[in-house]
């Protein structure tokens, strides 16, 4: 039995006047992968960013509610932002390198935080880009922009590179969505290879790939949580008929 | 008549349009380089000019130029840069950054005279300057902040949200993600920017007339104390430079051979701006391979 690692109740966001989430009860065990899914605009993405307190770069949002990371509250008056995402991290829709050499992209958190021991920079490069399994197709241009990359390629640089900052939870917004299925499979396995060290929550349209690689799966629709369960049970035996309605395409 | 038919007439119309456009820019340019390249000799790039005598050169308002803009740029860069970043990095849309873009638009499309006037009167009258080098940087400064600043927030812009996001998710702060992910990976647009704004002040005469001033002293060119007044380092002392002396020779110049001399410098002069434009080009491409492929 693993602790919670992390804790929302009854959060509710607000773009301006309008409710985006209308009060939401998550937790998630350390370890393991959570999909989110759910019709557009239901709001993940936005769930998701609150997780990490991206959403603070967003004028007029309100956020009401408690999120506790560790039993500490992530919306606390003196809480860290840059300490949280250095816990929690994020990779995008979009793969989004830095418009550096590969591995200046992996090491740019810790040499930022002040590491310059090259010999555990490399180090680290060489472990995180193993963890995304893509170190076998970079290892020898290891010092070429990853611009050139493909864009599975240089996802799977964008996990790395949140990986080499040692994060407990890593959050992933459609991840696959820009890229080709092969790819896309490349990242779930690399996904599946990291479930057991890290606490995965991923957004994500395709219920395939949730089906695939998720312990659990959460069911989202107009700003609340429908139902959140176990995958199988979500997919085989759903408690609500939106979620029934939902994964048997009736709509969505 | 059919639309295939119209469109053949409008793209024609347009074609003659930009090529009109392009012909008379062209013939100026040929002109100038015509009867300017000639001119050209060492000793004319190099030698003090001369105010009644024939066989003068522009060596003189040639450091000037030079010199006038090195400072304009270091007094406005700085500026600019923080202006920028703190307008589109930081600052959210109230009243304080909307009269803050009014006012850089209004002193974007103030006429240079007017630049140059208030110049006069604030720094070489008011504050005591006198016809200096100083003068001239400070109302180049005036002429050149607004137009530096926004092709800086440009080149900001230029720059995807998604990489300020990489940036902060990766537990970067603010300050951090700009100066460590964003300016980096700007520099190259910002750097073009600098250039050809360069450009647009080497060759600026109307602000300069009254604040550097209309006379070039002789420089000793062994003296480079910036506290002795023969010294070209010297800031406090008057300094025509290149595009003032056109002027000032076609408005007044009684030399034997003023109109050799002006067509002389006018080439300098386009060569010149045509070159920060060829270096702008150049030097951004190359930035940024180096910067993006490591
Ligand atoms: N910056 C914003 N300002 C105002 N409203 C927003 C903003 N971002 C999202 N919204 C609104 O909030 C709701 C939830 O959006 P969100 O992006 O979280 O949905 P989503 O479930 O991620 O959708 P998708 O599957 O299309 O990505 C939507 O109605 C959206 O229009
Ligand atoms: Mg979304």
């Amino acid at each position: 039995m693993s602790e919670e690692i992390l804790t929302t109740q009854d959060l509710h966001l607000y773009y301006g006047e309008k409710e985006a989430l209308k009060g939401i009860n998550l937790n998630f065990d350390a370890k393991g992968i959570t999909a989110l899914i759910g019709p557009s605009g239901c709001g993940k993405s936005t769930y998701l960013r609150t997780l990490n307190r991206m959403n603070d770069l967003i004028p007029n949002v309100t956020i009401t509610g408690t999120i506790k990371f560790k039993g500490e509250n992530l919306y606390a008056p003196n809480a860290d932002t840059v300490e949280i995402r250095k816990e929690i991290g994020m990779v995008f829709q979009q793969p989004n390198p830095f418009p550096f050499s590969i591995y200046d992209n992996v090491i740019y958190g810790l040499r930022i935080a002040g590491e310059k021991d090259k010999e555990k920079l490399d180090a680290v490069v060489e472990k995180s880009l193993r963890q995304a399994a893509v170190w076998d197709e970079v290892k020898d241009h290891l010092h070429e922009s990853a611009l050139a990359l493909s864009g599975g390629q240089q996802q799977r640089v964008c996990i790395a590179r949140v990986l080499a900052v040692s994060p407990e939870i890593i959050l992933l917004d459609e991840p696959t969505s820009a890229l080709d299925p092969v790819s896309s499979s490349q990242i779930e396995a690399t996904l599946l290879n990291l479930r057991h060290d890290y606490t995965i929550i991923i957004v994500t349209h395709n219920l395939q790939q949730a089906s695939r690689i998720a312990d659990r799966t959460a069911f989202f629709m107009n700003g609340e949580l429908v139902e959140v369960d176990q995958t199988k049970n979500i997919f085989m035996n759903p408690a609500k008929k939106q979620t029934e309605d939902y994964i048997s395409g009736r709509f969505g | 008549m059919d639309s295939k038919k119209q469109n053949k007439i409008a793209i024609g119309t347009l074609y003659g349009i930009a090529g009109l456009v392009v012909l008379i820019l062209l013939a100026l340019l040929g002109y100038i380089l015509a009867s300017g390249l000639p001119q050209l000799s060492w000793h004319f790039l190099t030698a003090p000019a001369k105010a009644f005598l024939k066989g003068g050169g522009v060596g003189v308002q040639l450091f000037n130029s030079f010199y006038l803009l090195i400072l304009a740029m270091a007094i406005s860069f700085p500026i600019a840069l923080g202006a920028a970043i703190y307008l589109y990095e930081y600052a959210r849309d109230n009243w304080i950054t909307t009269t803050i873009r009014t006012a850089i638009e209004i002193l974007s499309s103030l006429p240079s005279v007017v630049v140059g006037l208030f110049g006069f009167l604030f720094f070489v009258v008011k504050l005591r300057l006198g016809f200096s080098i100083l003068s001239g940087a400070f109302a180049l400064t005036f002429f050149n902040l607004p137009l530096l600043t926004r092709s800086i927030e440009d080149s900001l812009r230029t720059i995807d949200l998604e990489q300020r996001e990489g940036g902060l998710a990766l537990g970067l702060s603010r300050w951090e993600t700009i100066t460590r992910v964003i300016l980096p990976a700007a520099v190259p647009s910002i750097l073009t920017g600098v250039i050809l704004s360069a450009g647009r002040v080497f060759g600026e005469a109307a602000a300069l007339i009254y604040t550097a001033g209309q006379s070039a002293p002789a420089l000793n060119f062994a003296d480079w104390n910036p506290f002795n007044i023969s010294s070209p380092l010297n800031p406090m002392r008057p300094a025509e430079t290149l595009a003032v002396h056109i002027w000032k020779i076609n408005s007044e110049g009684i030399m034997p051979d003023a109109k050799a001399i002006s067509s002389g410098s006018s080439a300098v002069l386009i060569i010149a701006i045509l070159l920060f434009n060829f270096a702008a080009r150049y030097v951004g491409k190359r930035l940024y391979k180096r910067l993006t492929s490591a």
